[in-house]
C-alpha cells in the first residue's frame, strides 16, 4: 500500500492558510530537487461566459502575460526564464489559472508576478488586437483537427442549458466582435483575492513563504464577483445524434454520457467503470493524458482494437465542479465502416449496463488508478496541480483522498453507476465521416 | 556538487545499464534504446522499424499478446514504444514493489519477440490508419515534405519514418522477424533504471534477465551524404479543407558531436526559442499577431540534423509569416546576437536543468541521451560551463553558417494555393 501512504502523507502537509482578503493559500514543502513551482488559481472558466463574449476568459489569460503597472511589457519576456523556469497557463471550463517552476530562489519574484497579474495588468489597446488575430489562430489550428471538431460539436450538443456547452476558445462571431472593454471588465470582475487560490510547493520553507504571500498579496482588497446562477443541465430524455461529413481521411466515433460532477459518490465509481472499459488515465489534466492508459486487456480495446475494427479507443472523465460528460472515442480502422463502429461500441457498452463488471476486473482497475495517482504526482509542478485543480472545482482535500476512497468503490457500486449512467437514451452520439 | 552521479555498467554480453536513484515517488521508470531506428530501412521499405516497434510487444516466445497485456495492466503499466531516426525505445514506469517482475517482462520483449501472424495484421490496419490520419494533419504534411525535400530521396533522414500505406503493405513478418533479429542485439542495448530502488540492485536485476542474451554485435551504418544546399527549394501541399496554413522553414545542420554544438544551441535559443519563441515569436506571435505559434528545433544528430522553424498561421498571412522568417533570419547572419541575448540564452540553457531533471523520465532520458551521443556520465556538471564558454562570435558565426535564407527549404501545408519565393 505505499502509493495509500503517500497520499495520506502528502495530505498531512500541506499547510491551508486564508488571508483577510479572502485568498486562499495551500503550501506544500517538497525537498526533492532545488525547485519551487507557483500555481495561481482563479475560479472562473467558459462556463461564466454570456452569450456574444465566449472565449472572454481564455483572451484574458493570453492578456494577462503581456505586462502590468510594474512589470512594463518589454521586461515580460525572459522574466521567469533568467531564473531557468518555465510559465504557463490555461483556462477549461471551471477555471483559470497561471504556473511558473523555477530554481527555488525565484519564489520571491514569482510571487511578485502573480501579484501583478491579479491586480494590474495593462491590457492596451493595441495589444488585445494583436491578441485577437493569435486567438483566432489557436481556434484554426484547432479545426485542423477532426476529432477536436467532433468534440466541440458533441459537447454542444450534449449541453442545451449549461454554460459548459460552448468551446473554452470561444465561438468565432464572438472573437471577432469582442472589445478591449469586455476584456478588462471581465478581468476586473474576475480576478480578485477572495476568487483566488495560490499555491506553492516546492524546496521552501513553508513560514518564509506564508511572509512573502502576506507581502505580496496582503495589501489587496476583495470585492463582490457578483457570479450568476448557473442553469441546472436538465435531464436529457432521449439519445442525441450529430454527424460531420467533411473532406478527410479517418472515420472518428464519439460516444458522451452525463457524468456526475468531481465531489458526487458516483464520480469514483464511473472512474473504476473507464478503467474496466479503456484502462486507467487518472485525474491530472495537466498530466494524466500524456502517457497512455494501461489499457491492452480493457474491454473497449479487446472489442474494438483487437478486433481490428478500430485503431484507437480512449476513454475521458475529467472532474469537473457541475456534471460534465465521460466520453469514449474511436478511431475506425482504415476501410472499417463507422456502423460497424459504433454497433460493436454500443454492444459492448450495453453489456456493461446490463451485467457490471467482475471482481477481478475491480481489483485490477483499482490496481491500475493506485499507480496512476503516483505517476501523476511525479513533480513539484504536478502535485501544486492537483491541490490548486481541486480546490477550484471541490476542495483539495478530495484530491489527497482519491486513493482511499477508490479503494472503496464496490463491484456493486460501478453497476449501478454503469446501469444508470450509460443508457442509451442519455447519451450523445458524434460521428465524424470523412468524405475522400 | 556530486551532479546525477549515475550507476552505468556494461554486461558481459554487451548491453549497458545506466540506474539512477530518486525517491520522489515509489515508483521506478524504465527506458531501453535499442540502435534500431528508422535509418535502417531501405527505401522499398519505410516505415519497416515503426513496423517492428508496433509489433514487439505483441507476443514473446514465452506469452502471448493477452498474457502480456493482462500481466502489465494488472500493474498499471503501460508499456510504451517508439521510433526515431536511429532509436527504437521502450518505456515504462511501475511501482518501485513491481519493478523485478516487470524488467522481466521488458527483457522478454526486447529479446524474444514473436511477432504472431494475427498482430502482425492487426496492428498493420493500425499503421495504415496513423498514416491516413498524418496526410490529413497539415502540420505531418509539412514536416514529412519539408524533411524528404531537405534530405532527398537517398538519404534515410528524409523517409517518413511511418513508411506509406503501400510500403507498409509490403511489409510481411518475416521481415519484422529479421529485421529484430538483425538489430536488437545485446551491444545495441542501453537501459536505463530510474527510481525508488538501489542502483546495485537495479543492476543485478538487469543482469539476471539480460545477461544472458547472445547475439553478435551490432553494425553501424555509415553516415549516408547529405545533399549540398542547391538554393532556396519551396513547395505547396494544398489542402484546402483545412482552416489553418502550417509552415516548416530550416536547414540541414550540424552532428551532436560537432565542436560547435552549444553554439548552435544558444543560436537556435535566441533565434526561436527564448521565452515566447525568442526573436521569431518576438516578430511573429507578439508584434503581428499572426501565430499562435511559432518557434525553431535544432535536432542535431548523428548524422548532421535539421534546424526547423514551424508555424501555424492563418493561409491570409502566409507570404507574410514567410518574409518575416527571412527577415530575422538575415538581422541575425548580419548584425549576430545581441550581449543581452546571448546571456538571457545561455542562462536559460543552464538554469532550465534541474527542471529537466526532476521526474524519473526526466533523468532516464537525459542519460540515455549522454549515453547515445557519448557526452559522459558526467555531462550534467560539464555542460554549464560548456555553454557558458559559448561567445557572442561563436553564436554569430553558426548563425552565418546554418541560416541563410537563400538555402532554405520551405514547406506551406493547408488551406493555401499561392505560390512560394
Amino acid at each position: 500500500m505505499a502509493a495509500l501512504e503517500h497520499a495520506v502523507q502528502t495530505a498531512s502537509i500541506v499547510r491551508e492558510e486564508v488571508l483577510e482578503n479572502g485568498l486562499r493559500v495551500l503550501i506544500q514543502p517538497v525537498h526533492a530537487a532545488p525547485l519551487a513551482t507557483v500555481w495561481s488559481w482563479y475560479r472562473v472558466g467558459s462556463r461564466d461566459e454570456l452569450p456574444g463574449l465566449t472565449g472572454v476568459s481564455h483572451w484574458v489569460e493570453h492578456m494577462n502575460f503581456k505586462g502590468t503597472v510594474n512589470i512594463p511589457r518589454d521586461q515580460v519576456k525572459g522574466i521567469i526564464e533568467k531564473h531557468g523556469g518555465y510559465w504557463n497557463g490555461y483556462t477549461w471550463i471551471d477555471q483559470t489559472t497561471y504556473t511558473e517552476t523555477a530554481t527555488r530562489d525565484a519564489l520571491d519574484h514569482m510571487l511578485f508576478i502573480e501579484a501583478e497579474r491579479m491586480t494590474s495588468c495593462l491590457y492596451d489597446p493595441a495589444d488585445c488586437e494583436s491578441e485577437r488575430t493569435v486567438i483566432i489562430s489557436e481556434l484554426q489550428g484547432g479545426e485542423n483537427d477532426p476529432e477536436q471538431l467532433l468534440d466541440q460539436e458533441l459537447t454542444a450538443t450534449a449541453f442545451r442549458a449549461h454554460g459548459y456547452r460552448h468551446p473554452t476558445i470561444g465561438w468565432l462571431s464572438d472573437l471577432e466582435t469582442m472589445t478591449r472593454d469586455d476584456l478588462f471588465g471581465h478581468y476586473r470582475r474576475f480576478y480578485a483575492p477572495n476568487n483566488a487560490t495560490l499555491v506553492i510547493v516546492g524546496d521552501v520553507d513553508e513560514t518564509d513563504v506564508m511572509s512573502r504571500v502576506v507581502k505580496h498579496f496582503g495589501w489587496m482588497e476583495p470585492h463582490d464577483v457578483a457570479r450568476r446562477p448557473c442553469t441546472t443541465e436538465p435531464e436529457q430524455l432521449g439519445e442525441r445524434r450529430v454527424t460531420l461529413s467533411k473532406e478527410g481521411t479517418t472515420a472518428y466515433l464519439k460516444i458522451g454520457f452525463h457524468a456526475p460532477a468531481a465531489a458526487h459518490r458516483d464520480f469514483l465509481a464511473l472512474l473504476v467503470l473507464d478503467a474496466v472499459l479503456t484502462g486507467a488515465k487518472g485525474v491530472n489534466l495537466w498530466a494524466s493524458f500524456r502517457t497512455a492508459p494501461p489499457q491492452r486487456s480493457a474491454r473497449l480495446y479487446h472489442s474494438l482494437v483487437d478486433s481490428g475494427l478500430a485503431s484507437a479507443v480512449s476513454g475521458a472523465l475529467l472532474p469537473t465542479a457541475d456534471p460534465f460528460l465521460y466520453t469514449v472515442s474511436v478511431t475506425a480502422t482504415d476501410g472499417v465502416s463507422l456502423d460497424r463502429v459504433e454497433a460493436a461500441t454500443a454492444s459492448e457498452l450495453d453489456r456493461v449496463r446490463t451485467n457490471g463488471i467482475t471482481p477481478p476486473e475491480l481489483r485490477k482497475a483499482k490496481n491500475q488508478l493506485r499507480a496512476r495517482l503516483v505517476f501523476e504526482n511525479d513533480s513539484i509542478t504536478n502535485i501544486a496541480h492537483q491541490l490548486g485543480y481541486f480546490d477550484t472545482i471541490a476542495s483539495w482535500q478530495l484530491s489527497s483522498t482519491l486513493a482511499a476512497r477508490i479503494e472503496s468503490v464496490t463491484v456493486d457500486d460501478v453497476g449501478r453507476v454503469a446501469a444508470d449512467r450509460l443508457s442509451p437514451s442519455r447519451r450523445t452520439v458524434g460521428r465524424f465521416e470523412p468524405i475522400r | 556538487m556530486a551532479g546525477l552521479s549515475p550507476t552505468r555498467e556494461v554486461l558481459g554480453n554487451g548491453v549497458t545499464v545506466i540506474a539512477k536513484r530518486t525517491s520522489t515517488t515509489p515508483a521506478v521508470t524504465l527506458l531501453a534504446n535499442l540502435r534500431a531506428g528508422s535509418v535502417h530501412d531501405t527505401a522499398a521499405h519505410e516505415g519497416l522499424a515503426h513496423f517492428v516497434s508496433r509489433t514487439i510487444d505483441r507476443g514473446t516466445s514465452r506469452r502471448s499478446a493477452e498474457e502480456l497485456a493482462e500481466q502489465l495492466d494488472e500493474r498499471g503499466v503501460t508499456l510504451s514504444t517508439s521510433i526515431s531516426r536511429h532509436l527504437l525505445s521502450l518505456s515504462c514506469t511501475c511501482m518501485a514493489e513491481d519493478v523485478s517482475h516487470v524488467l522481466g517482462l521488458l527483457a522478454e520483449v526486447i529479446t524474444q519477440p514473436s511477432f504472431p501472424p494475427v498482430e502482425v495484421e492487426r496492428r498493420r490496419g493500425e499503421i495504415v490508419t496513423l498514416i491516413r490520419q498524418d496526410d490529413d494533419n497539415p502540420a505531418a504534411v509539412a514536416v514529412d515534405t519539408f524533411m524528404q525535400m531537405l534530405y532527398g530521396p537517398a538519404h534515410p533522414y528524409g523517409w517518413r519514418m511511418r513508411g506509406t500505406v503501400e510500403s507498409v503493405q509490403g511489409i510481411d513478418r518475416g521481415m519484422l522477424q529479421q529485421c529484430h533479429d538483425a538489430r536488437a542485439v545485446p551491444a545495441g542495448l542501453s537501459l536505463a533504471i530510474v527510481g525508488d530502488i538501489d542502483p546495485a540492485r537495479a543492476i543485478d536485476e538487469a543482469h539476471s534477465v539480460l545477461g544472458v542474451w547472445n547475439g553478435r554485435a551490432a553494425v553501424e551504418m555509415a553516415d549516408a551524404p547529405i545533399r549540398a544546399a542547391r538554393g532556396r527549394q519551396c513547395r505547396v501541399v494544398p489542402m484546402m479543407n483545412k482552416s489553418q496554413t502550417d509552415i516548416a522553414y530550416g536547414f540541414a545542420t550540424i552532428a551532436r558531436t560537432d565542436a560547435s554544438y552549444h553554439a548552435y544551441a544558444v543560436m537556435n535559443n535566441l533565434l526561436g526559442q527564448y521565452s515566447l519563441g525568442g526573436r521569431l515569436g518576438d516578430s511573429i506571435r507578439e508584434r503581428q499577431g499572426m501565430a499562435y505559434y511559432v518557434f525553431s528545433s535544432l535536432e542535431a544528430n548523428l548524422m548532421p540534423g535539421p534546424l526547423v522553424i514551424r508555424a501555424g498561421v492563418s493561409p491570409a498571412n502566409v507570404d507574410k509569416t514567410i518574409a518575416s522568417i527571412d527577415t530575422e533570419l538575415r538581422a541575425l547572419i548580419d548584425g549576430g546576437p545581441t550581449e543581452q541575448e546571448l546571456a538571457e540564452s545561455k542562462q536559460y540553457l543552464i538554469g532550465s536543468m534541474p527542471r529537466a531533471l526532476e521526474t524519473n523520465m526526466g533523468i532516464a532520458t537525459y542519460l540515455q541521451t549522454a549515453e547515445f551521443f557519448g557526452l559522459g556520465l558526467d555531462y550534467d556538471l560539464r555542460m554549464p560551463d560548456l555553454v557558458r564558454a559559448v561567445t557572442r562570435e561563436q553564436v554569430h558565426d553558426a548563425a552565418r553558417r546554418a541560416i541563410d535564407p537563400a538555402a532554405a527549404t520551405v514547406v506551406v501545408a493547408g488551406p493555401f494555393e499561392g505560390s512560394l519565393s
